[in-house]
């Protein structure tokens, strides 16, 4: 049907040797974000110290496999030293085995790998109510503010800047002291309640770019409702951002949940997070290190695997990224 | 009902348009201060099978005007009469109708392309929304097909927007316009971000397709030789106004208001030996604010014939004595020392 004076352009070259193979959205995200080395081996990591965690010390009616429970009183062996060796016998070490207490006892004979792992659970469970809730929360001001302008973008965003202006820890440490009695799911969704505010406003500041995008436009010339140009045209186009944030402030959660245990204002006893064991053992540190490095060792490695899975999913989502042929 | 007699083939009848985007100080407590003026009163139609050409310097309203057209803004007063209806008032079902037969191709490849959607989706989009357009199973079938109406590899498909040249990416801004088998499309400036090449390439596919479906163009753009070439009417805009509208040979070999005698005497001859023969005109100073027009006649601060008269009096868009086409000069007068024969 075309005319004989429009050649195709694009039919030349890298087509005669290489196929093009019809790939979804979706594969190639997933291909992408498998090349990304640092993104796998930190998924890999997280994942396992996610099973690990849970499977150990169990969760609800699941008992875990873990001998010890986190909150059994037992007679301290050894001052609480750690039973764990790694350096085999050839080397003069003690051989590879775990021992009664690989990471150790605390002061009343609690077993400290059942409580680190415990921790873990906790933190973890934060981490994700924060980052998801929260992420949730401030793309949807920041959208509704970017894309709809006028009154809802003052109201929303004022009201956003009423938030931020609030000291968040001396409010969060008020609310969350009575939220920390009613257990950690609701420490974490006032946490979540406050901490929306930056991504909202990257979110929105996006939007207002992105909305005046001739893209938009021609969608908008076609017909398309509002609520399919947010979702198909503009938000995707906002990913990247998005899940940068969300996985700093999934790692800023588990640090603003340390702070908290920290003061006194988080997690209670006899339930444990991962922050308030380093708090609660910080003076311990020169004494009984283990105490301390456990809990902070892990409080590292989610942070850091939560932030490198993120960057890879960013590269993954954006298409413009080469490193596969699509 | 309508001011002028529209021809009974006229696709577009486009009444008196006015957009005027309020200039306002203050964040809380808006002020009113005053008013860019940026289509100010435009009318013309646009008939069955033609291309109607908008030229004009940049900030004379082109862009607006398409917008406009598109029903992308809200004009300030006027109307659109399309399929004797004005499309300001459509609402619900009408409107989507009116958004089927309407369609725009943009000016620049780079930034009218969603880089997140592969091609398919991008030129299957309009299917979606208007899913009678298209039953589900034929849609990719469809896709491809404009893709090779447009000149493109249908194989291309699933590739990204970034895969491709400019040219071959504003070939699938067409193909996207095309999808719903429009009666109208507006193209903004659609060759201006090319290449002088690639611009032929373009323009010859309009034309091509203009033939094939029957379409209808309004064609804006800057470059007076392009649209020459695709224009079987012009209409040449100076600050929100159109200060002459004719086929386009009364444009080209007779114009008759000064606005387009200048223009016309801009244009770069390729011919050394005829270079000298021309007249050509410098216009001094720069376009007035279209936030403050000049009284009367707009171009008259740049004129050389301008008078009291033209301060005073706002010369209408009308067919002028010694001349067969309109134009909003008090004193048009054909002039052909400015221009390029062929």
């Amino acid at each position: 049907m075309s005319t004989p004076d429009q050649q195709r352009p694009g039919a030349g070259d890298e087509d005669q040797g290489i196929a093009v193979v019809a790939r979804t959205q979706g594969q190639l995200v997933r291909r992408r974000f498998f090349r990304h080395r640092l993104a796998m081996i930190s998924l890999v990591v997280f994942v396992a110290i996610l099973v690990l965690s849970f499977s150990s010390t169990g969760i609800g009616p699941i008992p875990g496999w873990w001998k010890h429970d986190y909150t059994t009183i037992g007679t301290v062996v050894d001052g609480g030293r750690p039973t764990l060796s790694v350096v085999p016998g050839f080397l003069g070490g003690d051989g590879i085995h775990l021992g009664e207490h690989p990471f150790g006892q605390d002061n009343k004979g609690i077993d400290y790998f059942a409580l680190t792992m415990r921790g873990t659970q906790i933190s973890l469970m934060i981490a994700f109510i924060v980052g998801g809730l929260g992420s949730f929360i401030g793309v949807l001001i920041g959208a509704a503010a970017g894309f709809f302008r006028g009154w809802t973008e003052t109201i929303l965003m004022r009201f956003t800047d009423v938030i931020i202006i609030m000291p968040l820890l001396a409010i969060v440490a008020v609310i969350a002291n009575q939220a920390g009695n009613a257990g950690p799911f609701w420490l974490a969704v006032v946490i979540a309640l406050f901490t929306w505010t930056g991504l909202a406003r990257i979110v929105r500041g996006e939007f207002l770019s992105l909305r005046e995008k001739e893209f938009v436009e021609a969608a908008r010339a076609a017909g398309t409702p509002a609520w399919r140009i947010i979702r198909k045209h503009i938000l995707p186009n906002t990913l990247g951002v998005i899940l940068v944030s969300a996985t700093l402030s999934l790692a800023g959660a588990v640090i603003l949940e340390t702070a908290l245990s920290f003061l006194g204002f988080g997690v209670k006893p006899p339930d444990t997070s991962l922050g308030r064991l380093v708090s609660v053992y910080q003076g311990a540190f020169v004494t009984r290190p283990w105490l301390f490095i456990w809990p902070g060792v892990f409080i590292v490695a989610i942070a850091l695997t939560v932030n490198f899975i993120g960057d890879g999913l960013r590269d993954a989502f954006d298409p413009r990224q080469n490193k596969v042929r699509s | 009902m309508t001011s002028t007699t529209p021809s009974s083939d006229a696709v577009l009848d486009v009444q008196n348009l006015v957009k005027h985007f309020p200039l306002t100080t203050g964040i809380v407590f808006k002020r009113h201060v005053g008013s860019v003026q940026a289509v100010d009163g435009v009318s013309f139609e646009l008939r069955k099978g033609e291309t109607l050409g908008v030229v004009g310097e940049s900030g004379c309203g082109k862009s607006t005007l398409a917008k406009l057209l598109m029903r992308l803004e809200e004009p300030t007063s006027g109307r659109v009469m399309y399929n004797g209806e004005n499309i300001y008032d459509l609402r619900g079902k009408a409107l989507r109708e009116m958004r089927r037969k309407i369609q725009i191709v943009f000016q620049d490849p780079y930034s009218s392309l969603n880089p997140r959607m592969t091609v398919g989706d991008i030129v299957g989009e309009p299917y979606e929304i208007h899913p009678e357009a298209a039953p589900k199973g034929q849609r990719r079938a469809k896709v491809q097909e404009l893709l090779d109406i447009v000149g493109l590899n249908p194989e291309h498909i699933n590739r990204y927007p970034h895969q491709f040249s400019g040219g071959q990416r504003q070939r699938i801004g067409i193909a996207r316009g095309l999808a719903l088998r429009p009666d109208v499309i507006i193209c903004d400036e659609p060759v201006s971000a090319l290449d002088v090449s690639v611009q032929a390439q373009v323009v010859n596919l309009l034309e091509s397709l203009q033939d094939e479906f029957g379409l209808s163009y309004i064609f804006i753009a800057h470059d007076l030789s392009v649209v020459r070439h695709i224009s079987d009417r012009v209409a040449v805009m100076y600050l929100g106004r159109v200060a002459e509208i004719g086929s386009d040979a009364q444009i080209y070999e007779k114009p008759t208001h000064p606005y387009t005698q200048a223009l016309l005497s801009a244009v770069p001859v390729p011919d050394p030996s005829v270079r000298g023969q021309r007249q050509q005109i410098l216009l001094s100073g720069d376009v007035p604010s279209p936030a403050s027009p000049p009284s009367g006649c707009r171009f008259r601060t740049r004129c050389w014939k301008a008078t009291d008269l033209c301060a005073e009096q706002t010369p209408e868009l009308v067919v002028r004595p010694g001349s067969d086409h309109e134009s909003a000069c008090h004193y048009a007068d054909v002039r052909e020392d400015v221009v390029v024969h062929h």
